[in-house]
């Protein structure tokens, strides 16, 4: 048994964003992290891996320095990683770029009680996307939004969060699984593993190795392959400044409630 | 010459930053005030392998490098002194010496412990031997099989959650330093109790207690080192635990002016930030300054240590005394001056500046006070 | 789906919005993407379908006619009833190949974001996720760049046109499909000029549902759509579906809403029940920044922002918030904002109509009685 997980170093979205001046972003002055949600699914993994003993494969699709990344979930305690890097493969969108990583999986060999997890989605596009393409691209059944996780054989009874609840599903493996934040509590790196995750294998998957693989349609890689294509992008205008109110007191308050009131607003 | 940190020694910190961050930040205020020892998160820094990070794989550690630990115990007092001190003790006063000194029945009986969930201590210091460690008075007479210790230590750091403690005592008062013999004792021997919890001005989460022998029954085999060795043993391992205090210390100065850093951003008088005022940019200029110097003495001694660990002939006695006094003095020089930018609200406990500059005083007080490392420098250095 | 090619891109007709229904219940945003449907539909001069799958739902065809459907198309099948990812896409999918619509839009729900990229992916189409805009008239798009992006002019004006796989591309019949991206910081729109249908899912509370039009309802034509289905074609089994015990904020369409951030760390007891009482006063609800969530505060139903809900209350009352630009993405549009902050450099103020210099411990309560007095006197 093996369960991969597939995951993104994404742009930290949440520290100070900079866009240069064209609009389009400046991700060499960003931090670095890895996609929150697939850390959520990593932990999934290696919960299964302490129950199971079973193998954790982490894989990433995108430039050399991913690597670091992989590095840091190895020192989590996934066993190997594989990172799909190729100048062909960039400027894929989600269609194309699920095609790839479901040729890596497949390159890998997907058995019958395997796994495969991705976070739900990514912080920097938010689509949601790729994790469902993988599955159709490989046949698999998919969860997504996966909550809560049990596992019994080759049987997984998972929680499917909805806006107002949640469905429980039954599926086999293998199977693809999306997660979300309430999933769990990703576990930090561990001493002992930072000093084996420079020993454990790490395996470029380049353009070479993947484009005979029966998935890949070397047509439908990259910007060429990608069905989508970006017309515009733009910044939002900023609202315009409001008006701060001087001092802090009762009367600021009651000045501004005389506002709201005014307006027909409360 | 070369000041790049390894892979590991980054990821070390990045990890600790984290885990400091989510877990040790949000309860630090609260457990100084109620004293409430951080057992769940000493825990945790099992699992994660920061407690005994430094010894080798085959007794369950993580093989870490000296660097890595004097970084990892940094990044712990930046947001709490007390969670630092006892991955400290432990680490450097505990688990070391029994690395270095024990045999290897020693070493599989106690290091797998002690890095699996049991928590260790040093005991050296009596009311009547703090600096002058040669007046020890606690005693072990051989009796058969077995020592029998008499006598009291206090301010033992990790005193009321260790179960497993490096105890000098004396085993011939004739000969002063060379009558002194290390052992291993554990809690659960006979005649072992704990006395007086201190109640301290600083790192109050920490637990220091006092540690009492009455005919304790100690197996002949727990001798730690040689008959008569103890001294050298007590005086090596403060060496290298000088290098965590250090740390300490360290920490808790860039984490006084990470606080102040974010605060003379956001505090506005005269209708400008606080920055934007000249003194507050020298002052925090020169802390800054003071606080680099201090890390690379830090870092320095780690290094050297680590050298040694790897068989290098080479001593790290003088470095690690002047990372200890430096970093010591810089953490209370940087507290102080950052508690005086915040004006009042750096005298509340809303802020956490204040528990900051009581945390940094003992660092110049404990594992030798800031006169025993000069004397401990100035013997280096006038030969 | 045999001989279906989605790259014959002038064989594709009429614009499609997956109508979701959960336990025979239209879901609201179905309403906004017919209405929004609607006027794609218009711009193409094209009909506008509805697909519903379910059991035994062609009752709820005519509703959606009358907020803008020319024609629903039915499949009823037992096992449409509860929503699985294999039925749905399947019969979808073997609907479309058939019938070939040029636009498809789904809501982008927790079953819409299941269901859209496994469409896709089948179809060899694109998909473009959780768009907060549409056009396809060129005209309207450019107006809607004009008032809603920094861009110049001259760029705007270029919009018309596209560079696709190295050749230029009108993009008069594309739909134009606007998403922010990178966390609000960005915006960009999408078209998928090579493939059909075009695909987007869109985001539940940002179209405005149309007016509803009791004599269109009654116009709407109803087709049962023949397909095949059977148990082998579904790899999962719903055991259940549970409501959530708790009661669930209905962010999204409260027209007061009091949120809270990192500024009541220090009392987040006392900073929720200020935040309680400043929204019962006005009649919301309460919400909270990402930090409140991450921080257990507040469940996660909560949460205002790029990764949670977008709201546009008429007014948004921010308390010891900093204003993280992923916040602003899910409140900026709010007509009314109100901040509260110690901090004077906090970026909320940036965007806050209102903004208050002060502890929110201290101020709340004070606006609690400030706006009970002020609606006391009206």
């Amino acid at each position: 048994m093996k369960i991969i997980v597939c995951v993104k170093q994404v742009p930290d979205t949440s520290g100070k964003v900079a866009v240069k001046p064209d609009g389009t972003l400046d991700r060499a002055s960003m931090q670095t992290i890895t996609n929150p949600d697939d850390l959520n699914a990593v932990e999934a993994a290696l919960k299964l891996k302490d129950e199971t003993g079973c193998e954790v494969i982490v894989v990433t699709m995108g430039p050399p320095p991913a690597e670091g990344m992989l590095r840091e979930l190895l020192a989590r305690g996934a066993d190997r990683a594989v990172l799909i890097s190729a100048r062909e493969f960039g400027g894929s969108d989600t269609y194309a770029t699920s095609q790839i990583i479901a040729a890596a999986i497949d390159h890998m060999g997907l058995e019958n009680d395997d796994i495969v997890f991705c976070g739900r989605q990514a912080i920097d596009g938010d689509t949601a996307q790729v994790g469902p393409q993988i599955a159709e691209k490989l046949g698999l059944p998919q969860v997504t939004y996966a909550q809560d996780i049990k596992k019994d054989g080759d049987s997984l009874t998972i929680q499917r969060a909805l806006e107002d609840g949640y469905m429980t599903i039954k599926v086999k493996t293998p199977c693809l699984i999306t997660c979300i934040k309430e999933l769990n509590e990703p576990r930090y790196m561990s001493v002992g593993g930072i000093y084996e995750a420079y020993e454990k294998p790490m395996e470029v998957y380049d353009y070479n190795l993947l484009k005979d693989n029966p998935l890949i349609d070397v047509n439908n890689i990259g910007l060429a392959g990608s069905p989508t294509n970006i017309l515009i992008s733009f910044t939002p205008p900023q609202k315009g400044a409001g008006q701060m109110l001087e001092g802090a007191d009762q009367a600021t308050c009651d000045k501004l409630a005389g506002i709201l009131a005014e307006k027909h607003i409360i | 010459m070369n000041f790049q940190l390894t892979k590991e020694q980054e990821l070390v910190r990045k990890m600790v930053a984290d885990f400091a961050e989510n877990e040790v930040k949000p309860i630090a205020a609260e457990i100084d005030v109620t004293e409430e020892f951080p057992m769940e998160n000493v825990q945790k820094l099992f699992r994660y392998g920061v407690m005994g990070m430094n010894m080798p794989k085959e007794y369950g550690g993580a093989g870490a490098d000296d660097v890595a630990y004097a970084m990892a115990v940094e990044e712990l007092a930046k947001k709490c002194a007390a969670t630092a001190v006892i991955v400290a003790a432990h680490n450097s006063l505990a688990c070391w010496p029994i690395l270095k000194f024990g045999t290897e029945e020693q070493k599989q009986k106690y290091l797998t412990k002690m890095t699996s969930g049991t928590i260790g201590a040093f005991c050296l210091t009596e009311p009547e031997a703090g600096t002058d460690a040669s007046a020890q008075q606690t005693t072990a007479v051989l009796d058969g099989d077995h020592y029998v210790l008499n006598g009291n230590k206090i301010f033992i750091t990790n005193g009321g959650v260790a179960d497993v403690f490096v105890v000098m005592a004396m085993t011939d008062p004739s000969k002063g330093n060379k009558g002194i013999s290390a052992f291993i004792v554990e809690s659960s021997f006979p005649g072992f109790s704990r006395g007086k919890v201190e109640d301290k001005m600083g790192i109050r989460a920490s637990s220091t207690t006092e540690i009492i022998f009455e005919d304790c029954i100690v197996p002949k085999e727990n001798l730690l080192g040689a008959e008569g060795k103890g001294f050298n043993v007590a005086m090596a391992t403060l060496d290298g635990g000088r290098i965590g205090i250090a740390a300490q210390a360290l920490g808790i100065a860039q984490g006084a002016q990470d606080e102040l850093v974010a605060y003379v951003q956001q505090r506005v008088q005269f209708g400008k930030p606080i920055s934007k005022f000249q003194n507050t940019q020298f002052q925090i200029a020169d802390m800054e300054a003071r606080i680099c110097a201090a890390r690379w003495l830090v870092y320095d001694a780690a290094y050297k240590k680590y050298l040694s660990s790897q068989g290098q002939k080479i001593s790290y006695g003088k470095e690690s005394a002047m990372a200890k006094l430096f970093a010591a003095e810089t953490a209370m020089a940087v507290t102080t001056k950052v508690v005086q930018l915040h004006g009042g609200y750096g005298y509340i406990k809303e802020y956490p500046v204040e528990r900051m500059m009581r945390d940094a005083k003992i660092t110049e007080i404990y594992e030798g006070t800031s006169e025993v490392q000069r004397m401990v420098i100035a013997k280096n250095v006038i030969k | 789906m045999q001989n279906f090619d989605s790259s014959n891109v002038s064989a594709f007709k009429d614009v499609w919005v997956f109508c979701e229904q959960r336990e025979g219940k239209l879901m609201p945003t179905d309403f906004e993407l017919i209405s929004e449907g609607r006027k794609l539909a218009d711009e193409l001069g094209v009909k506008l379908v509805g697909l519903l799958l379910g059991d035994n739902v062609e009752g709820l065809a005519k509703e959606l006619g009358g907020y803008g459907a020319d024609k629903v198309i039915v499949a009823d099948d037992p096992r449409l009833g509860v929503y699985t990812t294999d039925a749905y896409t399947k019969v979808i999918c073997d609907i479309i190949a058939e019938e070939k619509p040029e636009i498809f839009l789904i809501g982008a729900t927790n079953i819409g974001r299941d269901l859209g990229p496994r469409c896709a992916a089948r179809l060899h189409t694109g998909l473009c996720a959780d768009c907060t805009h549409l056009d396809v008239d060129v005209a309207n798009y450019q107006d809607f760049l004009r008032n809603n992006s920094v861009l110049a002019e001259e760029r705007i004006t270029k919009t018309d046109s596209a560079k696709v796989l190295g050749k230029p591309h009108d993009v008069a019949k594309d739909l134009k499909m606007t998403r922010p991206a990178f966390g609000g910081n960005l915006m960009a729109t999408i078209i998928c000029p090579r493939f059909r249908p075009s695909m987007a899912t869109v985001r539940p509370g940002v179209l405005k549902k149309g007016a509803y039009d009791e004599t269109k309802a009654n116009a709407v034509e109803v087709v049962k759509a023949g397909f095949e289905l059977t148990d082998a074609d579904l790899q999962t089994e719903v055991v259940e579906v549970v409501k959530a015990a708790k009661k669930l904020v209905d962010l999204v369409g409260a027209e007061y809403v009091v949120s809270v951030g990192r500024g009541i760390s220090s009392d987040v007891e006392g900073g929720i029940k200020i935040a309680e009482e400043l929204a019962e006063v006005l009649g919301g609800v309460v919400g909270g920044s990402r930090a409140a969530i991450d921080s257990g505060w507040l469940s996660a139903d909560h949460q205002v922002g790029q990764t949670g809900k977008t709201v546009h209350p008429k007014i948004y009352v921010a308390l010891g918030i900093s204003g993280a630009i992923q916040h602003k993405a899910g409140m900026q549009e709010s007509e009314c904002i109100i901040a509260v902050n110690k901090n004077a450099a906090a970026p909320i103020f940036e965007i806050a109509d209102y903004g208050i210099n002060g502890d929110l411990f201290k101020v709340g309560p004070m606006l609690i009685e400030a706006i009970k007095a002020a609606k006391a006197a009206k």
